[in-house]
């Protein structure tokens, strides 16, 4: 169960964002401004640093991963979906009447280990699957704008304690909120600092780099949890939206859509030549 | 929490979702009009948002530091609510349903309703309003929790001006107060003879009949309307009650309601333990024991996606479901009392 054949990461990352922009298409449009803001993120884990067969998603031995920012639906699910643990074209039924794929992650798809969407819950939850076996390693995605629950430094205080050296959180840090923001509403920072004094070991990253993401992510013998923040741009791929506040959540006409893809695709050209 | 960003005013939309300007406003649309207007004649109120993207911050420009936006932290939320409110302040305190009473249930509890404090919980995506977004945004439980705390008023308006009117109303009231909002715009209910809203007295959409049917919230009244239609083709007489008020309840109203009546059916959009059909039942055993059957999501999550009209008729909130249980109920078959195993099925 060690990662897949090597994939290109990059080639991978842009059908993700092309699946993404689809589903916030569709009729109930999408999360997309923090959907894509994650996809480095999801796509590093899931195909490099994750040990997890997708044909047996429950293998007891598999690493775990809690979306905790379960808004972030849409690109887990389009992750999940590359790395083959359902088929892409399911992707087509995103929120429709009757599909298992609801706008925030449900247990009946391959691969989500837990229901999320209320926000707060994901750590705690890490908590206990780091706890049940020491030797796989956990992870818990979590949002900025999440970090205001005080349920996460409950956990963050838990996972110190118990020295779950095993864990790693990665804080998606776009910066914005569905209001704006996160330091107009409840601020943040300095956040490196603060999960440094409830006994984390802190890396910083460009979350959006695949090299900085692995670096971050490798387990180096760190004695407690560590917290990866991962600076990100919410909205990222489609510049029209990115770092704005308005991409928090989008419904696409097919006309937007279209457009949205066309310029995903010239940036894709334009970065591989 | 959030993390939903449907109410957001500055949400992305596509041009096949664009609407003219007579589309109908939603509840939640009329609570945020009216509550800046309120703050603004009453220096009690505040409007305490956590991160819903309901609200324009400009709105609020003439009421300086009463409208606060506290993020994403509901238990935070309720507890500033509290601390404002024992000193004299009205909050108005906004979050989705769900969040409301079950995350911050504690501080409801114990923060607002133990000390009987004027806060104004209004909880948006009440029900399976938030559709796709999934089981960890419905609110299934919330009525059934809220009308078991001590001092609570809980109302549930059947379309946007019956929410204006409850905010305006909640004012003049001396302890806590839940308002249960939708999500998307419902039609306005026909006044007819039902008379003004007022908080705590049931609206007679219907007059008294062979059967009675008691509902809250604009789709499951809308539903109560139309099998109201429907059973006037088999010959029966259905009476309908808005009981827009599950707590305190209008006992008098319900009764009535029963009275000379072969059954009471109730229509919510809550689970069916402990809600609407909960109160009644209680109330009608109490008071003029009557057979009841109720009409409500089964005890099940829901499990797939689906928009709120979509899941309602999924699990069988619906005109349809009414008429067959107010029919068995006349029929005086047994299982008049819908069961969930086979409302699961539907």
């Amino acid at each position: 169960m060690d990662g897949p054949a090597p994939v290109d990461l990059a080639a991978a990352a842009h059908r993700i964002r092309e699946h993404i922009v689809r589903m916030c298409g569709g009729p109930e449009g999408g999360h997309l401004g923090g959907s894509m803001s994650l996809v480095e993120i999801l796509t590093v884990l899931y195909f490099e640093v994750m040990r997890v067969d997708p044909l047996r998603p429950a293998a007891p031995e598999r690493d775990i991963l809690l979306l905790s920012k379960g808004h972030g639906a849409v690109c887990l699910y389009s992750v999940l979906a590359e790395r083959g643990f359902f088929p892409v074209a399911e992707l087509a039924e995103y929120a429709r009447p009757g599909s298992r794929l609801m706008g925030h992650p449900v247990r009946a798809v391959p691969g989500v280990e837990m229901p999320t969407g209320s926000l707060g819950h994901g750590l705690a939850l890490a908590n206990g699957f780091a706890l049940a076996d020491r030797g796989r390693r956990c992870f818990a995605v979590l949002g900025d704008g999440e970090l205001q629950e005080g349920a996460v430094w409950e956990a963050a205080m838990a996972s110190a304690a118990l020295g779950l050296a095993n864990l790693t959180v990665v804080v998606d840090r776009n910066g914005l909120q569905i209001t704006g923001p996160t330091e107009d509403a409840i601020g943040l920072e300095p956040l490196a600092d603060r999960w440094r004094s409830f006994g984390w070991t802190v890396r910083e990253a460009a979350g959006h780099d695949f090299d900085a993401l692995r670096t971050a992510l490798a387990r180096d013998g760190a004695a407690g949890p560590v917290a990866v923040i991962a600076h990100t741009v919410k909205g990222r791929g489609l510049p029209s939206l990115e770092a704005k506040t308005r991409s928090h959540y989008a419904k696409l006409s097919g006309r937007q859509a279209e457009r949205s893809l066309a310029v995903l695709r010239a940036r894709r050209k334009r970065a591989a030549s | 929490m959030t993390g939903d960003g449907t109410d957001a005013p500055g949400g992305t939309r596509g041009g096949r979702d664009d609407e003219g300007p007579a589309r109908p406003r939603s509840a939640r649309e009329s609570y945020r009009d009216v509550l800046p207007a309120l703050m603004r004649a009453d220096d009690r109120l505040y409007c305490l948002d956590s991160d819903t993207g309901l609200f324009d911050r400009d709105a609020f420009a003439a009421v300086p530091g009463r409208y606060l936006n506290l993020g994403i932290a509901e238990h935070n939320l309720m507890g500033t609510a509290a601390g404002l409110a024992a000193s004299g302040a009205m909050p108005f305190v906004t979050t989705m349903a769900t969040f409301a009473t079950t995350r911050a249930l504690e501080v409801i509890k114990i923060d607002i309703a133990y000390n009987a404090l004027p806060v104004r919980i209004v909880a948006t995506h009440g029900g399976l309003a938030a559709g796709h977004l999934g089981p960890t945004h419905h609110a299934l439980e919330d009525l059934g929790i809220m009308r078991m705390l001590p001092g609570f008023t809980v109302v549930v308006p059947g379309d946007a001006r019956q929410a204006e009117e409850a905010v305006r109303q909640s004012l003049a009231l001396p302890g806590p107060v839940y308002i249960r909002l939708g999500r998307t715009a419902t039609p306005d209910l026909d006044g007819g003879t039902a008379g003004a809203f007022e908080i705590g007295r049931a609206q007679w959409l219907r007059p008294p009949g062979d059967v009675a049917i008691i509902a809250c919230g604009p789709h499951p009244v809308l539903a109560a309307l139309r099998a109201a239609d429907l059973l006037e083709a088999h010959g029966v007489r259905a009476a309908v009650l808005n009981l827009h008020t599950p707590h305190p309840l209008d006992t008098a109203a319900v009764v009535a309601a029963a009275a000379g009546a072969l059954g009471v059916v109730t229509v919510e959009e809550h689970w069916r333990s402990g809600g609407l059909g909960g109160a009644v039942a209680e109330t009608l055993a109490e008071h003029a024991p009557t057979r009841v059957a109720r009409v409500g999501m089964p005890a099940t999550f829901a499990e797939r996606a689906g928009d709120q009209e979509h899941l309602l008729a999924r699990y069988g909130i619906t005109a349809e479901a009414a008429v067959t249980a107010a029919l068995k109920l006349i029929g005086g078959t047994h299982g008049g009392g819908t069961d969930d195993a086979d409302l699961s099925r539907v």
